[in-house]
């Protein structure tokens, strides 16, 4: 079979059960309509967000703010925030909670996933308990504000990533896949003398790629969104978040970051292109990452949402 | 969700197990071969000793920073004084206790009832505007039977509960805002005037719109996922009775669905006092607290702006209770329906 056939194959629809009436055309069109116009909804604000941060500003001024066709597409507006400054430290300041946050949830929730999905093992059921018990009630904003301030965390990353790393719902979902994975494996692991750290590292996980990938996703997406806790544990400008920075930009009127205001007074950056460029930074890496967990995202929701 | 997922009793393993773990390792639907005596919480604690410190750093963390503020509720109680001592938490030490006062002073405040009126309006909106709507995307999407087009439809739909709110918002702003494209637009055809951002008339619309925006695509990975478990033999049987398109999702897949929407519908309920947090902190100095206060930054106006902790603590408090009267009241509910809801009887 050529390559050719086999990609209309692919786009080909699966046969009609016998019984299953022919779609009718007007169907079909409403069917169709409706789907496009769904993805449409979600699509086009993004793309006049990414023209907008492409366009220099004699477009965006013509337009009257956002620019839907593209035109004399120019890179200037990232080269500009990129150059230095309130962005480019909030980005890294950004990427570095991110790596850090995720790599220490992942770890501590596989491990408690590990720890309490072999059955039968000493406390299991009375440590569950006292995770699960937690999705039920939270404890309320005013005490963990005055304990992570008497902790002395404010004014460091630790705030951003300490009272918010573990997700008992994700250590669920990763507890319900590994108590799936065939127990034959880890026994002939476990009889030619391999302890339950080795059998976790050289067994169940490498099994869980998919599961981890989409936990990761949701942690990373987690610490990447995350805007709260920065703006009430931290005072100094200088180590706030990507988004924090996004916030004084559109929402507080702040016309540019800071650094670059004197060249939009001038007139030679547009302000709009500015922040646009600044929300495309922040979108960017979601947009990424998540197509390529997508295809997991029905089992790992499932494990956690119905069965628990 | 059952609260003992996931394992037989303990107590009935063999001692010979002990020595061979494999045989304590095996699922539960192996049946054990030598059930004797119980075996001892010692050798268990030994033969168990890496699984239990290996769930140590989540339990660890969860205490600190989920039960232990859980005890810092009793500032409720207290006039607090942050300044008492040091330390935060010593401060709890030195400030006198008030009783119920802080509880009292909220009746008396019509600030705290404006933000229950918009957070039970909130909740009812989206419960009328939100929660069908997740039902009927995975419907439309399971309708389509090209594998390429579902999974394209699919990624495009899932892609905006990745955004954070200040994204979210921030887009809306840019398009519904009084700088944005549709007021831009019309200005230019001689209607000015359209700022769908501040106005605060149509601001429960306008979040309950962006709710949706985010997350309503991701809702219907559940609802797919339970309609790829109706078996196909159901569907062919009802079209051999001389079912038609329409009655076949009736009948059929409708009562498929029946136990997640009321899984999802115990859930949303019990969470009713929550609509949404930084949605609300981010738009409300655009339309004014008059509309946009709900009980979530109710608590963080009062506490962490003003600093009256204890009253602020007092409202989170009370919300707290609520709303776990609230999941267990509709989980009771579903049961009376014949549903399972959250946990079983």
């Amino acid at each position: 079979m050529s390559l050719n056939t086999q990609l209309i194959r692919s786009l080909q629809a699966p046969p009609r059960p016998a019984w299953e009436e022919a779609p009718s055309r007007t169907g079909l069109t409403v069917k169709g309509g409706l789907l496009v116009l769904c993805c449409l909804g979600v699509l086009a604000p993004l793309w006049i967000v990414i023209v907008t941060s492409l366009s220099p500003k004699p477009v965006i001024d013509r337009a009257g703010g956002l620019v839907v066709v593209p035109e004399g597409i120019t890179l200037v507006n990232y080269t500009e925030l990129l150059g230095g400054g309130q962005v480019s430290r909030a980005l890294m300041v950004s990427f570095g909670v991110t790596l850090v946050g995720t790599l220490f949830s992942m770890t501590v929730s596989v491990l408690a996933a590990y720890g309490l999905s072999r059955p039968g093992s000493l406390g299991h059921r009375v440590i569950l308990m006292t995770l699960m018990a937690t999705m039920f009630f939270g404890a309320g904003l005013i005490p963990t504000y005055l304990l992570v301030q008497s902790l002395g965390l404010t004014d460091t990353y630790l705030s951003l990533i300490l009272p918010s790393a573990v997700s008992v719902f994700n250590i669920l979902v990763l507890r319900g896949f590994f108590m799936g994975i065939s127990p034959e494996l880890t026994e002939a692991a476990r009889i030619d003398g391999a302890g339950d750290l080795r059998i976790l590292l050289t067994i169940i996980m490498p099994l869980s790629r998919a599961v981890l990938a989409v936990i990761s996703l949701f942690y990373a997406v987690g610490y990447w969104s995350a805007w709260f806790n920065a703006s009430i544990y931290l005072t100094d400008q200088q180590m706030m978040p990507l988004q924090n920075v996004l916030i004084q930009l559109v929402q507080k009127h702040t016309e540019a970051p800071t650094g670059l205001q004197q060249a939009v007074r001038t007139g030679e950056l547009s302000a709009l292109g500015l922040q646009m460029a600044v929300m495309v930074l922040a979108l960017v890496p979601v947009a990424i990452a998540s197509p390529f967990v997508q295809r997991h995202f029905k089992k790992g929701m499932l494990t956690g949402a119905v069965k628990g | 969700m059952s609260l003992t997922a996931g394992s037989r009793p303990d107590g009935t393993r063999p001692a010979a197990a002990v020595e061979e773990p494999a045989a304590a390792l095996a699922p539960k639907a192996v049946p054990r071969k030598h059930v004797a005596g119980k075996v001892p919480w010692r050798i268990r604690l030994r033969r168990d000793r890496a699984l239990i410190l290996m769930t140590l750093p989540a339990i660890g963390l969860l205490l600190l920073f989920n039960y232990v503020p859980l005890l810092g509720n009793v500032v409720a109680f207290q006039d607090y004084d942050p300044y008492a001592s040091s330390n935060g938490i010593t401060a709890i030490f030195h400030s006198s206790w008030v009783g119920i006062e802080q509880f009292s002073r909220m009746l008396d405040d019509p600030e705290f009832w404006t933000a229950v009126k918009n957070t039970i309006v909130l909740f009812l909106l989206q419960l009328v505007l939100f929660f069908p709507i997740p039902i009927a995307l995975a419907l439309l999407i399971n309708s389509v039977i090209r594998p390429r087009v579902r999974a394209v439809a699919q990624a495009i739909m899932y892609l905006p509960h990745f955004f954070s709110w200040v994204l979210v918002v921030t887009v809306f702003q840019q398009i519904f805002g009084g700088a944005g494209i549709i007021a831009q637009t019309m200005e230019q055809h001689g209607w000015g005037g359209f700022d769908l951002m501040t106005n605060a008339s149509l601001f429960k619309f306008l979040v309950t719109a962006q709710s949706v925006w985010k997350d309503a695509g991701w809702g219907i990975i559940v609802f797919l996922a339970a309609l790829a478990a109706v078996p196909t033999d159901l569907y062919e049987a009802a079209a051999m009775d001389g079912a038609g398109r329409w009655r076949r999702t009736w009948h059929v897949t409708l009562p498929a669905l029946r136990p997640v929407i009321a899984l999802l519908l115990v859930l949303r309920v019990g969470d009713a006092l929550s609509v949404g947090f930084e949605q609300f902190l981010l738009q409300r100095d655009a339309v004014g607290r008059g509309a946009s206060e709900v009980l979530d930054t109710y608590v963080w106006n009062v506490g962490i702006q003003f600093g009256d902790f204890s009253y602020a603590a007092a409202v989170g408090l009370i919300k707290g209770i609520i709303g776990i009267c609230l999941v267990l009241g509709a989980n009771k509910f579903a049961h009376l329906l014949g549903e399972q809801g959250v946990y079983k009887k």
